[in-house]
């Protein structure tokens, strides 16, 4: 507790004991009101303070307002009649108990999703004149050299230049399973070091570090409001000033009407005081601390089990997707391709290596990447010049004075090479030098182990339609789509055809009907942001995905979407439970107090009580972890 | 130009208010509060006096809130 609450409790606490001594006292009169004020302003003056500065700023309908009309008349009622101030100071007391309650459990849920989320390093060690010191990891220039002993996080990205270890990357990914690092590995920012001691050269800043950048976007991700807390806070608005306006008709029309069209005595005081019960009730407070609350919590369990949620919006979207659009290359797939045949080439598989590694050598596609693996020797980058990389078709470079062309048969076709088929399934890379056909390569990808299980997942969890896109070659998609069970599959499209494809399947589509995009984030940024929601897998350490998408997995395995997909029906079930639920019971605590039958008491244990449910219902969106161990196996 | 600054507000309903009160304040384009971070976003027309523009948006927000905070 902090010291404003714990002052509120200090006054809570003797207010409490003067009303039960109180109790005991035989005063009458004057006397009587006297001593009943002295609790009801020390535990009330602020809200009275508030509610004065509130009619002076011309903001009448807030909470404030409203407790301090609804005592003060309550009050008023009891010097008139025989004189029970209880009532008006209990109502009191117990809004106080329960915006006490309020700002304390907020406070502290507050502090257990931030710590959940918590990955940040206090500290980095450096070597200084032969000593470790611990300094601010904002201090740490790119290229410095730091220490992580065992037990500690890695503050920075970097490389590891010596030393061997295990690394827990649970607080990034979620993943349990610890991953065993050398030197000449990279490392990630935010995993906690767990055997050996590790020197790391940074080659990031640490504002640039994953760290930074999870923490920016989850700590700005609840700014974006869902609708549901669209809704609620125009509800609030609205709610208030009604309630407040219905008091006022309940406290005049009724006696007005029986006064002069029934003739019947008025009793003023009778309807009076259900009017100020009215205005007890009319505080919304339990609706809007309880929605925000969810969204929080919600985005805080998603980011710790690795999915990274930009926003209260996608995370309600998520709970409506119906249709998942995959790319196939390193979403699907492992995106790690072998080369498996040289086929047709007047050269030796070395040397055709040679010219295709080199010519690919600026590239970042997988594929690119695997040759230059197969490569297997250190590329000599003085001997490639004019590189020019046609999206969807291939490259075209010059290594060593010689036009190398690599890409798939439409480059070929616009490079006007006659080429030959290949009957085997997989990839196939054409090589052109000198405008004369060098033969081709044959590589394949490896389908990823859970991504059959995560489509059988996702259908079972309310998925409709999985569709696979994909810039690879018909028979390769096929098999793949087949492997996994896929609803459709299109293949042979360029990254701007992955586009128009997803914009013709969002046609025609209900509003309630949300489609996701999966991609790895490579060069599909643009189907990233048109998708309803866009999904980038395995980005740690890619910007450009950080940037497009709306949900970031941390890491590559496609089970987390189905996790994701979980907790943003469980977040939006809750959301919804507490909407209705908290409304349910105003409206009938409104009914039961117009028509007499709920007294202030009822009304303030209803405000505080609906309020104190709420919040609990909401931090109940936290726990489930226990159903995703059982997913995994 | 986009500023986020730590405020300090006890009900979330005063955080909404708070919002619409620096929505609607001159200089601001846009803002957004999050209750559960306790953050402001502010987001600036160009040219804004940031300062000045803030200085009007606390004291909007303390007619709404008379206990609310903005570190700026």
């Amino acid at each position: 507790m902090n010291r404003k609450q714990k002052k509120m409790l200090t006054r809570i606490l003797c207010a409490l004991a003067l009303m039960i001594g109180l109790a005991f006292l035989p005063v009458e009169g004057w006397l009587r009101f006297v001593l009943y004020m002295i609790p009801y302003f020390v535990v009330g003056y602020d809200i009275l303070r508030k509610a004065v500065i509130g009619i002076y700023n011309k903001q009448v309908f807030d909470e404030n307002f409203l407790m301090a009309i609804a005592t003060v008349g309550a009050i008023a009622i009891a010097v008139t009649g025989e004189g029970d101030y209880t009532e008006a100071v209990a109502v009191m007391l117990f809004y106080q108990i329960g915006e006490l309650f309020q700002s304390y459990a907020v406070g502290k849920s507050r502090k257990n999703i931030t710590e959940l989320m918590d990955i940040r390093p206090d500290y980095a060690n450096i070597e200084r004149d032969g000593d470790i010191v611990q300094v601010d990891p904002d201090e740490v220039a790119i290229g410095s050299v730091i220490i992580v002993r065992p037990g500690e996080k890695v503050p920075i990205d970097g490389m590891v230049i010596e030393g061997e270890s295990t690394l827990d990357t649970s607080a990034l990914t979620g993943e349990s399973v610890p991953r065993d690092i050398a030197a000449g590995a990279e490392v990630t920012s935010g995993c906690i070091n767990l055997t050996g001691v590790l020197e790391i050269q940074t080659t990031k800043e640490f504002g640039e570090s994953t760290v930074s950048k999870i923490l920016d976007l989850v700590g700005r991700a609840s700014s974006r409001k869902s609708k549901s807390e669209d809704f609620i806070s125009k509800f609030a608005k609205v709610y208030t000033p009604i309630v407040c306006y219905s008091a006022l008709a309940l406290a005049v029309l009724p006696p007005l009407v029986s006064m002069l069209v029934l003739g019947l005595d008025a009793n003023w005081m009778n309807w009076i005081y259900r009017a100020l019960t009215f205005l007890v009730i009319s505080c919304p407070c339990a609706l809007v601390i309880s929605i925000p609350l969810s969204f929080f919590a919600g985005i805080g369990g998603a980011s710790k089990e690795g999915v990274l949620i930009k926003g209260s919006n996608y995370l309600e979207a998520l709970s409506q997707v119906d249709t998942i659009v995959f790319d196939k290359t390193g979403t699907l797939t492992q995106g790690v391709f072998e080369v498996n045949e040289v086929h047709h080439s007047n050269l030796d598989r070395e040397q055709l290596l040679y010219y295709v590694a080199h010519a690919e050598s600026a590239s970042s596609h997988p594929i690119s990447q695997s040759l230059q693996r197969a490569y297997g020797k250190s590329l000599d980058l003085s001997k490639v010049s004019d590189i020019q990389e046609i999206s969807g078709h291939g490259i075209l470079a010059k290594v060593d004075g010689k036009h190398v062309a690599v890409g798939n048969h439409k480059l070929m076709a616009t490079q006007q090479i006659s080429f030959k088929e290949c009957h085997y399934v997989g990839t196939v890379i054409h090589v052109a030098i000198d405008g004369e056909y060098a033969g081709h390569i044959v590589i394949s990808d490896v389908v990823k182990k859970d991504s059959e299980q995560a489509i059988k997942q996702l259908k079972k969890n309310g998925v409709k339609k999985t569709v696979m896109l994909t810039g690879d070659a018909k028979e390769v998609a096929k098999q793949v789509a087949e492997k996994l069970h896929l609803d459709e599959v299109y293949s042979e499209l360029l990254p701007q055809d992955k586009v128009e494809q997803v914009e013709a399947l969002l046609e025609g589509r209900n509003a309630k009907e949300k489609l996701a995009f999966v991609g790895d984030g490579i060069n599909d940024a643009p189907v990233l942001s048109r998708a309803d929601i866009g999904i980038a897998m395995g980005a740690m350490g890619s910007d450009a995905a950080i940037e497009a998408a709306d949900i970031v997995l941390m890491d590559d395995n496609p089970l987390r979407i189905v996790r994701a997909i979980k907790i943003s029906r469980k977040c939006m079930k809750i959301v919804y439970q507490n909407i209705f639920f908290s409304i349910g019971i105003k409206v009938i605590c409104l009914i039961l107090g117009a028509l007499g039958i709920a007294n202030m008491w009822l009304a303030i244990f209803a405000d505080v009580g609906v309020m104190v449910l709420a919040v609990l219902n909401a931090i109940r969106v936290l726990f489930t972890k226990k159903d995703f161990e059982r997913t995994k196996r | 130009m986009k500023k986020t600054y730590n405020i300090e507000v006890d009900c979330a309903n005063c955080a909404n208010k708070m919002e619409d009160v620096a929505k609607n304040t001159a200089g601001v384009k846009n803002a957004s509060v999050n209750f559960m971070m306790l953050k402001m976003e502010v987001e600036f027309e160009d040219g804004a006096d940031v300062k000045k523009v803030m200085k009007e948006v606390l004291k909007g927000c303390r007619k709404v809130e008379p206990d609310c905070e903005i570190e700026f």
